[in-house]
């Protein structure tokens, strides 16, 4: 025994040598095989994108598991009448059900919000897009939060005068007790799909036989009720708890802008000079998360918009016109005005460096891409008209548009007193102060846009069309109907901005370039890891550049889309300087840079065709971040019915996976067995040994059992 | 309701084991030391063929399906040799603490008292006999074997899913159990015999030994076809069984008279700890 422990001491470091051995070679396995008996049970779903809850001063919506996932036998349900075998026929409930997509609307919705004997919802992705219209929006988008209500025009307040989003179900707002993924990849919904067809089509009245087809989809939510209590619960806990849970976040981000003759962003414009404001929202929405295309709702125009800034910018006398001009991207408009109201906000506390004086006048584009006979039109708030002054300054703004687009493709008409502003991020200047301002869009009335805020608004809405078997690159080049009328739009826009800030030259020369306009809608839309992308941003960012385009504004910030409307603006509009990588980055130690009025960037530069090394360079712009965080959280009034309190719950796990599931009965067996032969191995030991010197007692020695 | 089918596949996999823990070993420390000193030697030589497999696997072709499928059934074949390998070493670490109480079927070289554990008792005789020590430590290789091949199995069968949506049979965990309660009694009773054959240098016995773990090793990787694995895999765990059954002493007479027996023997055998092998005095 002790020679034993003895021997056992020496060999000790040897031991943990092997065990390490052991434990790298297990983990060099886990890592390349995974847990093979759980790939024999599960199949993961890679290509999803869940539905996730947002909160605001009253309200939850979107939807949530169980915090363990909701399984159920999945049910596939391609007609109405499928809907019948899930709501009252079908024997295993609850179901889990694989919605085409053309089902996907609120009278379906409702159906199965109303019943337990749903546990789940998986949408597979209509493709074409459905015919009649899809939108998860609200028919009033961000309706109490314009400039419109009891106050202000009340006639007008809630759409009482246009409807704007007819097709909108207001899906999107309503709050789901079961999760709802959407099945991107249409052979990952072919492969549930095939389960579904091998184990749970109803064959007879008694309903199809275990094993059957399950799917469990987790997408479990933190926060609850509203805004609210999260918020409360979330700064109760940061105040004592050192690893607080927040449960969640408000949305926020960066609003990009950038002036024609550069300001001192730091300090204050004087209060006579005179600003023009061009405005797009850059941020749109669909039912599940981080998809938000927005191709029409949002592309459209900051596209046009940033062609129009560069076409002004090439202008030789930008610097002589008498008033200046702000372009403007604003974030988060989606969620109630989130960038806006931020900034107008800002303006009215002097944290901007701009104040509502000094806005001589505001243009906003808003889908602007699916015109009807090329007509574009002016939205102007007949409640602001009402006032003289404002009324001759509107009809000064109105005749110059429609000078400027004399001559173009564009024709540019007024869609009436009778009618109130569209939802817009002019109407949160509005809120502030009589602004003379106009919105121009490609519909009269009603939307013409039939996908809005939703997972169609996709660069096949706004009718873009490439030919077959282009590459990547010659795609991205590729000059299609949509960019060359969106670039006509850029042009009398930038002509327009011209006359309007005082330019008295020939506007001829301005003309928006139709090949920039294509290479954004591509970088935008289609595929943000493009070549031109890659050129012109910084080093450090260059892995945000995923392979979808899709502009929500999310949490984090910034997000993609700001990040690369900041670039795409400061390359277009921004100057190379002749400046090294040093004196770049910390332009303060350069006497010369005027840091206060430029933005310096050290971007990558494209490719040198001879080698795989870029040529990196320093742009010089206007081009600034402003922040875009509601005022409400600023000022924790999380309750506010004035500002935007959009806010998205936290969550551990996002995750789908299908499985086969075993009948009630084969589990019960399969625990009776294994309590019998428990028990039976007990009394069996238990008599065995208690006889054990009768049945081992060696029969040639009977003494042996003697004593 | 996956619960019901984890402790099921527990009961099924690990009820024999547990029974025969609790009511044999757990009470007697040394029979719990050597129970758990076993399940070492068990790992290091599991450690050792996984070392080996797992070389081999990165020096071959790892593109090649049928010559990974090759190293995997060489690989259970050294695991199955290593581990007899270790039994072996277990018993040779084991063997000198007998010197006084070996088997009355040898010789024994000397006898003196102050060695092996006679010297710990107060009697002068080892508190536990060979054969209990065959027995605890072949329970020890069944129980952590037992323990590595079907922990993950059991992990996997909380829930909610079944294999079978790759068209494997819904039977896996079922299956699994069975077969883990089948090794567990098989590595019980090779214990018994392989001690046995090296006490009494019977090599064919510690052959046929390793012969039917290799056996059983192989039969396993017919898997998907159960009734081919599941059934010869019983009928040699009864079979090996019925032999450790006479290797331990016992016979058709004993069953015979310990069914016949009367119930005021209970008092008497609760004395003496089961399967002693009586001292020489």
């Amino acid at each position: 025994m002790e020679a034993a422990a003895g021997s056992c001491r020496a060999p000790l470091p040897a031991c943990w040598g092997l065990l390490r051995g052991l434990l790298l070679a297990v983990l060099a396995a886990g890592s390349c095989q995974g847990n093979s008996v759980e790939r024999k049970i599960y199949i993961p779903l890679n290509k999803t994108a869940p539905c996730v809850r947002l909160l605001n001063a009253t309200h939850q919506i979107g939807c949530q598991s169980s915090i363990s996932g909701d399984t159920g036998v999945i049910h596939v349900v391609e007609k109405e009448e499928d809907l019948k075998w899930v709501l009252a026929d079908g024997p295993h409930p609850p179901y889990m059900i694989l919605l085409d997509g053309n089902l996907f609307n609120r009278r379906v919705m409702l159906q199965l919000k109303g019943t337990s004997r749903v546990s789940g919802l998986a949408v597979a992705i209509a493709k074409p897009s459905p015919p009649q219209g899809f939108s998860p929006g609200l028919k009033c988008p961000n309706d109490g939060f314009g400039v419109y209500s009891k106050d202000y025009g009340p006639q007008f307040a809630h759409c009482n005068k246009t409807v704007w989003n007819p097709v909108g179900s207001g899906l999107s707002y309503e709050d789901f007790d079961f999760p709802i993924f959407l099945l991107e990849d249409a052979n990952e919904t072919q492969v549930i799909k095939q389960c579904y067809q091998d184990h749970n089509v109803p064959r007879d009245a008694s309903g199809p036989q275990y094993p059957l087809c399950a799917m469990q989809l987790f997408s479990h939510m933190h926060a609850v009720t509203s805004t609210v209590t999260c918020m409360r619960r979330s700064s109760l806990q940061s105040t004592f708890s050192i690893n607080p849970e927040v449960v969640c976040d408000p949305l926020l981000d960066y609003n990009v802008w950038s002036t024609l003759q550069p300001i001192n962003s730091s300090g204050k414009v004087s209060p006579e000079k005179e600003v023009i404001i061009v405005a797009t929202r850059i941020d749109s929405h669909s039912f599940f998360w981080n998809i938000a295309p927005g191709a029409e709702s949002a592309v459209s125009s900051f596209v046009t918009h940033l062609a129009a800034a560069e076409a002004l910018h090439k202008m030789s006398d930008v610097h002589l016109l008498q008033r200046n001009i702000m372009f403007t991207f604003f974030q988060g408009e989606t969620f109630d005005y989130i960038g806006s109201s931020r900034m107008v906000y800002d303006m009215e506390k002097d944290k901007f460096p701009l104040r509502l004086d000094n806005i001589h006048s505001f243009v906003e584009l808003n889908q602007v891409a699916l015109r009807n006979d090329s007509i574009l039109w002016m939205h102007t708030d007949p409640v602001s008209r009402m006032n003289e002054s404002v009324e001759v300054q509107v009809r000064n703004l109105l005749d110059i548009l429609s000078n400027s687009s004399v001559g173009a493709n564009v024709t540019l008409q007024e869609a009436g007193y009778s009618q109130p502003l569209p939802p817009s991020s002019f109407q949160r200047f509005l809120r502030a102060r009589h602004i003379p301002g106009v919105v121009l869009t490609d519909h009269k009335t009603a939307f013409q846009n039939r996908y809005y805020q939703s997972m169609y608004d996709t660069p096949e809405n706004i009718r873009m069309q490439y030919p077959e078997g282009l590459s990547p690159e010659e795609t991205l080049e590729y000059v299609t109907d949509t960019a060359k009328s969106l670039a006509e739009v850029a042009t009398v826009v930038a002509r327009a901005l011209y006359r309007l800030a005082g330019g008295a030259n020939n506007t001829s020369a301005i003309q928006a370039d139709p090949k920039t306009v294509s290479r954004m809608l591509y970088g935008f839309l289609i595929k943000m890891n493009n070549s031109w992308f890659q050129s012109i941003i910084k080093p450090d960012i260059k892995g945000i550049l995923g392979d979808v385009p899709q502009h929500y504004v999310a949490v984090s910030s910034p997000v993609n889309t700001t990040y690369l409307v900041q670039y795409v603006l400061a390359n277009l509009t921004g100057t190379v300087v002749n400046l090294t990588k040093e004196e770049c980055l910390n332009p303060e130690k350069t006497p010369s840079s005027e840091k206060e009025m430029y933005e310096y960037a050290w971007v990558q530069g494209s490719l040198d065709p001879n080698s795989t090394s870029r040529v990196p360079y320093c742009v010089r712009s206007t081009v600034h971040l402003s922040k875009a965080l509601s005022p409400a959280f600023e000022l924790r009034q999380w309750g506010s019915t004035e500002y935007s309190t959009w806010t998205e719950s936290r969550w551990k796990e996002i995750r789908a996976r299908i499985f086969l599931v075993a009948s009630k009965e084969l589990e019960i067996i399969t625990l009776v067995v294994g309590i019998v032969i428990l028990i039976f191995s007990l009394l069996a030991t238990y008599f065995i040994n208690a006889k054990a010197d009768v049945l081992f007692s060696v029969p040639r020695d009977p003494g042996a059992v003697a004593y | 309701m996956g619960a019901a089918v984890f402790f099921g596949c527990a009961g099924i996999a690990f009820g024999p084991a547990l029974a025969l823990v609790l009511l044999t070993v757990a009470a007697e420390p040394l029979r719990v030391i050597v129970l758990v000193a076993g399940a070492f030697f068990w790992l290091v030589s599991l450690l050792l063929a996984s070392l080996i497999w797992f070389v081999s696997v990165h020096l071959s072709d790892r593109e090649d399906a049928k010559l990974q499928y090759g190293l995997l059934i060489f690989g259970a074949a050294v695991s199955v040799l290593l581990q007899e390998a270790f039994r072996f070493a277990y018993f040779k670490l084991l063997k000198p603490l007998f010197r006084t109480s070996c088997s009355r079927f040898l010789s024994c070289p000397s006898r003196k008292a102050d060695e092996g554990l006679a010297t710990i008792s107060e009697d002068g005789r080892s508190p536990i006999s060979l054969r209990q020590m065959a027995y605890v430590s072949g329970l020890s290789f069944g129980i952590i074997s037992g323990v590595f091949s079907v922990i993950n199995i059991l992990a996997d069968s909380i829930g909610p899913g079944i294999v079978g949506i790759h068209g494997d049979s819904p039977y896996y965990f079922i299956t699994s159990a069975f077969l883990t309660m089948a090794l567990v009694l098989l590595h019980t009773f090779w214990g018994v015999i392989f001690f046995d054959a090296c006490e009494k240098r019977r090599y064919w016995c510690l052959g046929l030994v390793v012969g039917s773990h290799l056996l059983t090793s192989g039969l396993t990787f017919l898997n998907p076809w159960y009734e081919a694995s599941l059934v010869p895999i019983f009928i040699i765990t009864l079979c090996t069984g019925l032999w450790a059954f006479f290797t331990a002493g016992g016979s058709f007479r004993n069953i015979l008279k310990c069914l016949s027996c009367k119930q005021e023997d209970d008092s008497r055998v609760m004395r003496y700890s089961a399967l002693q092998v009586p001292f020489e005095d």
